[in-house]
């Protein structure tokens, strides 16, 4: 049947370009203001040169993340390492559920969620706790000023899921390495490829050693379970252990930066440390350090804000602009606000990919913030704040290096 | 209040738990929920919804009794 709708058979509104740059280091580029007002759904073309959709308002992301008509294979999913539009690209890699649909995606997810329950997760507050205190420790006998990137913020999300996954932690060097270059923006097609399949021939010789002496970790776990081969295990693993590490760093050090940014925020913190779990909500809510939102495909088309997405059409879902919506945030959505009254954000995504390990990060952080603010009431950054080198070169946002001293 | 969930649509992130663990848990083996109470009282609605509203998998469905 044809659409007679004015909207969707007049001319498409022509491209612009994705918004990239920011103005200020806790703030999205300030074209989403204007996109979410007049053009939430907009057609755009993405730094890779690729042409696609662009939508901005917290309703419609919500909607297209929850939406099985959009897909979340390879092609969309990919960002940053240009890939050559007529590039035939193989199917994701063994265990890669992050990019499969249903129901394969299914199948993996499910015998993971188990592990990451919110009771499950609950029970390692006092080894997360523990952790923390030994690297306060170490900071606070070497003395500052210290890279709270490298001494504390990276070591916290790192020995814990080492420990869970089973995954030497002696190790790390070499993993921290390629999920780096997995995530930098410049790194080219092949050398995200090459990373990718390190961490995943990493993993897969600690599944073979697992098969042999069988051991009590995640990892350990789905060897012993034998429904996924050991190349499902692997990938599984180079995921949960790329998606563990980077995300909960950035958001306990860009955190912290964000706090010392804004002191009013901080006092109200120390002085009722019982806002800290609404305060780890409103970080992430605020810095979402997905910076440049979730790729889908559309797997048929799909009207959509008075648009026709064509199957076939890449669609970027924006949660750092959904985020700051002034029609989903009361108040003023541009300011933290530890105290705002919690609303769904998607810092952690929507829909059926939405992040598994999103109470083992709420954990981290808390422990991380609380613990951090309460040992060193002097806190604050080591270097004027804008010397801090911040991530606008990696798909997750946040900050190269944070000197403190106290 | 009457609440349904979907066992097949759950994707096991535990927002319902978060919002109101009074009415919802998950399965200690595949992190499924688990409806605890199907008819919770009225003092425990709005967080029913507020589970209802945050589930990413849209697993949690409210209807409302005249
Ligand atoms: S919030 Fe939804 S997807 Fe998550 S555990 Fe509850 S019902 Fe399942």
């Amino acid at each position: 049947m044809t659409d007679t709708r004015p909207t969707t058979t007049g001319p498409r509104p022509a491209a612009t370009p994705q918004p990239t740059v920011r103005t200020c280091p806790f703030d999205p580029p300030e074209e989403y203001r204007t996109l979410r007002e007049q053009a939430p759904v907009t057609p755009v073309t993405f730094p890779d040169g690729t042409n696609g959709w662009l939508v901005t308002r917290h309703e419609d992301v919500r909607a297209v993340l929850a939406d099985p008509r959009f897909g979340a294979n390879r092609r969309a999913a990919r960002t940053g390492a240009p890939v050559p539009a007529d590039t035939p690209l193989p199917p994701p890699a063994p265990g890669m559920f992050i990019f499969m649909d249903p129901p394969e995606h299914t199948r993996i997810r499910r015998l993971l969620t188990g592990q990451f329950t919110v009771r499950r997760m609950r029970q390692l507050i006092p080894a997360v706790e523990r952790i923390v205190a030994g690297q306060l420790d170490a900071m606070a006998s070497a003395g500052g000023p210290v890279d709270l990137v490298q001494d504390f913020a990276l070591p916290i999300p790192s020995l814990v899921i080492c420990e869970l996954l089973g995954v030497p932690y002696a190790d790390r060097a070499d993993f921290q390495r390629n999920s780096s270059t997995v995530l930098r923006l410049d790194a080219t097609h092949e050398e995200v490829q090459q990373a990718h399949l390190a961490m995943s021939r990493h993993i897969h010789e600690l599944t073979v050693a697992k098969r042999v002496a069988p051991t009590d970790d995640i990892l350990g776990g789905l060897v012993r379970d034998g429904r996924l081969t050991d190349e499902e295990v692997a990938g599984v693993g180079a995921l949960l252990l790329l998606a563990g590490h980077e995300t909960t760093a950035n958001m306990i050090a860009l955190g912290t930066m964000c706090l010392l940014g804004n002191p009013g925020q901080l006092a109200a913190l120390r002085a009722d440390p019982s806002l800290m779990d609404n305060a780890v909500e409103e970080l992430l809510r605020y810095l979402t350090i997905i910076q440049f939102g979730l790729r889908r495909v559309a797997l048929e088309d799909v009207e959509l804000g008075g648009h026709r997405i064509e199957a076939g059409a890449p669609v970027l879902a924006s949660l750092t602009s959904g985020n700051r919506d002034a029609t989903q945030f009361s108040g003023d959505p541009d300011q933290l606000d530890v105290r705002r009254p919690y609303s769904s954000h998607l810092a952690f995504g929507h829909g059926i990919h939405q992040c598994i390990g999103q109470q083992l990060a709420r954990v981290e952080m808390k422990a991380a913030l609380s613990a951090l603010i309460d040992r060193f009431p002097g806190l604050r950054l080591a270097v004027p704040a804008q010397e801090v080198p911040m991530r606008d070169d990696m798909l997750i946002y946040g900050v190269h290096e944070l000197p403190v001293t106290w | 209040m009457k609440v349904i969930v979907d066992e097949d649509k759950c994707v096991g992130a535990g927002q319902c738990v978060l919002a109101a663990a009074e009415v919802f848990d998950q399965r200690e083996d595949d992190g499924v929920v688990v409806l605890l109470d199907a008819a919770p009282p009225d003092a425990l609605h709005s967080s029913v919804e507020d589970a209802a509203a945050r589930c990413p998998a849209l697993a949690i469905e409210v209807l409302q009794r005249p």
